[in-house]
């Protein structure tokens, strides 16, 4: 008979809740909430970003916290589905999250909503709403990096600097991921043909991009694009890397936007000698020399630890402590306006749009967020694949910004 | 036990037609309602509430998956689709036409009921897995529709924003305020599933699903019932979609994709096919258990490791969790939770007397 196990699962449904409630909060805390995706389509990302934000955070609190404050992470993973997010959001609010880390586009979509009605200021970088870097439309949620729009723009330019300083008549592939995410460049593409004088060719990947050979060889043999634009996501970029290369099209001339370039991308497409001269777009630095990297290490060797080795992984890795560091940022912001008290969700929004001239030694861009201006600017660098490691090609720079205002503007509509 | 069965008397064709003949169940069923209706938004947080409206939400969808699947026998991997359907109908005609949510919520059930009937034609030829392949696909089409035509998507972002849905001039706004809409939705969902499944239709139905050549050559007619089962079930799946647009207030296609269709096809395997209980205990408890077991690792896992690592393996470990739970509960009960819930009911029925 199955009364055991309904007793048992009886006891387990009751106990749980029971268990999991959390011990009395501390005195002098603020909670941040944050989502991740660790098992979900992109937990390439998620498995390595989000350690990178605990280790921020736990750095911080080492060496006393925002303050005085301690800062509490509560960590969830919502498997880049929507439900489970929603869930996420409102049992951070409980657990009295003042700002929030969302995890995911259509996640920072349906939440987008919740976020101003809570008050509580959400961060997407580098994914998430466009035209939510207009701080007065949305003005709880925060994409804190160069949005899709402002990555188009910064490729283009990039691509003029590559083929000598002007793109009159040049052929400019786009090679998208065909969701709304991918085809989110393509308005700022078509502004630019007109006022740059390119030819824009469109080449779709359907999801989930497992075969790119048909668009590769109409790039590299019929086209002929003179540059690449690569807008790809998850195994997507490195199979389009591999079909490009297998057709002879010199990778130096294709940039991949910034989630279609981190090491695990380049792994995949055969390694670093196999992509050798692939450009990627960046909204946070690369590599391990930066002093945040070292404080890290000497926090775990404090405990007689190896720093976790998702710090090589240094693509997410660093966009994570970016990610976490902006947080904490705003969070010191917002206590000291208000003098050392706990801040409300509004108060930390403030504090955000308080971020100037925080650049933790160069992994963060030079944002200057507003109120509104969620974006902070729209920051990129460059990186090339040059002898087996990724090479910085050009300092933090925006481009066309003006175009990108355009589109803002047109989004209010 | 504490209640008779026999000697319950119906005098009136009414007694005799009511949904729970039992005094038992209508006392049963009574104090769930209150509890539903008057306690849980009483007691319970607002976080705590926002499990029962994603529950509730669900529910309307497995509900409607159920007749299909486990009442008709046909298969569909389409219903994250047909949810789509009904989101963006409503999404459209709330921000072009200004309608109020007691039109588009029909409105996105009835165009996701049309796409689900045509969606349905193959069903009249072909049964099974190849029948899963041909609403697969269905599910593509739909999908890349949505994603390819700005007249439904209304833009690059293909997301529609829509206001807070409102009813007798109310608007619903809190998780609280929603918690009684989508428990109305819920209730309602479920009455008209009690009382389809005992009609004329609902035989049809099951004379289908058991036999269609038998249920043929006794006089149905296969290719209305076939058609009427997709039509119904994906207006349910429609009122789900438009739920959800309403509850998060944006209409999105990337929440409806592929994973959808299985997580409500999970929920109705494990919850039980061919039952109404059945989708409702597994809505819940597909929804639930991932929380659950997050909340136990979050609590016990402190012992075993530090903050950290913990982080890392609850998500992995509680997907692992979650499959071995799925497959436990259907070997113990392939039939699911309402059979489990049966059988435990039951047991106690002849309590302490078994033999």
């Amino acid at each position: 008979m199955n009364k055991r196990l309904l007793w048992v699962s009886a006891l387990v449904v009751g106990l749980g809740p029971a268990m999991s409630r959390e011990a009395g909060a501390q005195s002098k805390e603020v909670v941040f909430g944050m989502q991740c995706d660790r098992t979900g389509p992109t937990e390439i990302v998620g498995s390595v970003a989000c350690v990178g934000m605990h280790d921020y955070v736990d750095l911080i609190n080492s060496k006393g916290g925002v303050d005085g404050y301690r800062i509490k992470l509560i960590d969830i993973d919502n498997q880049y589905k929507v439900p489970p997010a929603v869930e996420a959001f409102q049992r951070e609010k409980e657990a009295g999250a003042v700002t929030m880390a969302i995890y995911g586009t259509p996640q920072v979509v349906a939440l987008a909503q919740q976020c101003n009605d809570s008050k509580i200021s959400c961060t997407s970088p580098g994914f998430g709403i466009s035209a939510s870097a207009d701080g007065k439309r949305y003005p709880y949620v925060f994409p804190i990096a160069a949005s899709y729009w402002s990555q188009a723009a910064a490729a283009v330019e990039y691509a003029k600097q590559q083929l000598g300083g002007s793109l009159k008549g040049k052929k400019i592939a786009y090679l998208f991921y065909d969701n709304p995410a991918g085809r989110e460049g393509l308005p700022v593409l078509q502004d630019l043909k007109a006022s740059e004088g390119f030819e824009l060719s469109e080449f779709a990947v359907p999801p989930p991009g497992l075969d790119a050979n048909a668009q590769a060889l109409d790039i590299a043999q019929r086209t002929r694009a003179d540059f690449v634009l690569m807008h790809l996501f998850g195994r997507a970029p490195s199979i389009a890397l591999k079909a490009l290369k297998g057709n002879g099209y010199p990778l130096r001339k294709v940039i991949g936007f910034v989630w279609a370039s981190a090491e695990a991308d380049i792994e995949a497409a055969g390694g670093f000698g196999a992509v050798n001269g692939y450009n990627t777009l960046q909204f946070a630095g690369v590599g391990t020399d930066y002093p945040v990297h070292k404080e890290i290490a000497a926090m775990y060797a404090k405990d007689g630890k190896a720093a976790p080795k998702e710090m090589q992984s240094t693509v997410y890795y660093n966009r994570g402590i970016a990610w976490a560091a902006l947080h904490v940022q705003a969070l010191n912001n917002a206590i000291s306006a208000k003098g050392g008290a706990a801040p409300n969700g509004e108060e930390v929004k403030r504090g955000f749009e308080a971020i100037y001239d925080f650049t933790l030694g160069g992994i963060v861009p030079p944002l200057k967020i507003t109120e509104a201006d969620h974006e902070g600017g729209g920051y990129v660098q460059v990186w090339q694949v040059e002898g087996g490691k990724l090479v910085k090609k050009t300092d933090w720079y925006r481009a066309y910004p003006e175009v990108v205002q355009k589109q803002i503007k047109m989004a209010e509509k | 036990m504490f209640h008779r069965e026999a000697g319950v008397f119906k005098t009136t064709y009414a007694a005799d037609m009511s949904l729970f003949p039992l005094p038992v169940a209508r006392k049963a069923i009574a104090v769930i309602c209150v509890l539903l209706v008057a306690f849980i938004p009483l007691v319970c947080s607002e976080y705590q509430l926002s499990q029962f409206n994603l529950i509730f939400i669900a529910v309307v969808g497995a509900l409607g998956l159920n007749i299909l699947v486990g009442y008709t026998g046909q298969i569909s991997i389409g219903h994250g689709a047909f949810m789509s359907v009904g989101a963006y109908t409503a999404a459209n005609l709330a921000v072009r036409l200004d309608l109020p949510f007691w039109i588009t919520l029909p409105a996105g059930g009835l165009m996701a009921a049309l796409i689900g009937a045509a969606v349905g034609v193959p069903s009249l030829r072909i049964k099974g897995l190849y029948l899963a392949i041909t609403t697969l696909a269905a599910q593509l089409i739909i999908e890349w529709t949505i994603n390819h035509v700005p007249f439904i998507s209304g833009g690059t972002q293909v997301s529609i924003p829509v206001p807070k849905p409102s009813l007798f001039g109310f608007q619903f706004e809190t998780q609280r305020e929603l918690y009684f809409l989508l428990l109305l939705a819920a209730g309602v969902a479920t009455i008209a599933t009690l009382n389809l499944v005992r009609s004329r239709l609902g035989r049809a139905f099951v004379a289908i699903r058991d036999h269609d050549i038998a249920a043929e050559i006794t006089g149905i007619d296969i290719f209305r019932y076939k058609l009427l089962a997709f039509a119904i079930s994906s207006f349910y799946a429609g009122v789900t979609g438009v739920l959800y647009t309403y509850y998060l207030g944006i209409a999105n296609y990337e929440q409806f994709q592929i994973d959808v269709s299985i997580d409500f096809l999970a929920m109705i395997i494990i919850g039980g096919l061919g039952s109404v209980l059945g989708p409702i205990l597994g809505a819940a408890f597909v929804t639930l258990l991932p929380i659950f077991i997050r909340g136990l690792m979050q609590s016990m896992g402190g012992l075993l490791m530090n903050e950290n690592t913990l982080a890392a393996v609850i998500p992995n470990l509680r997907l692992t969790l979650f499959g071995v739970a799925i497959i436990l509960f259907l070997i113990v009960e392939p039939e699911g939770l309402n059979r489990l819930w049966r059988n435990s009911r039951n047991y106690f029925r002849f309590w302490p007397f078994s033999y």
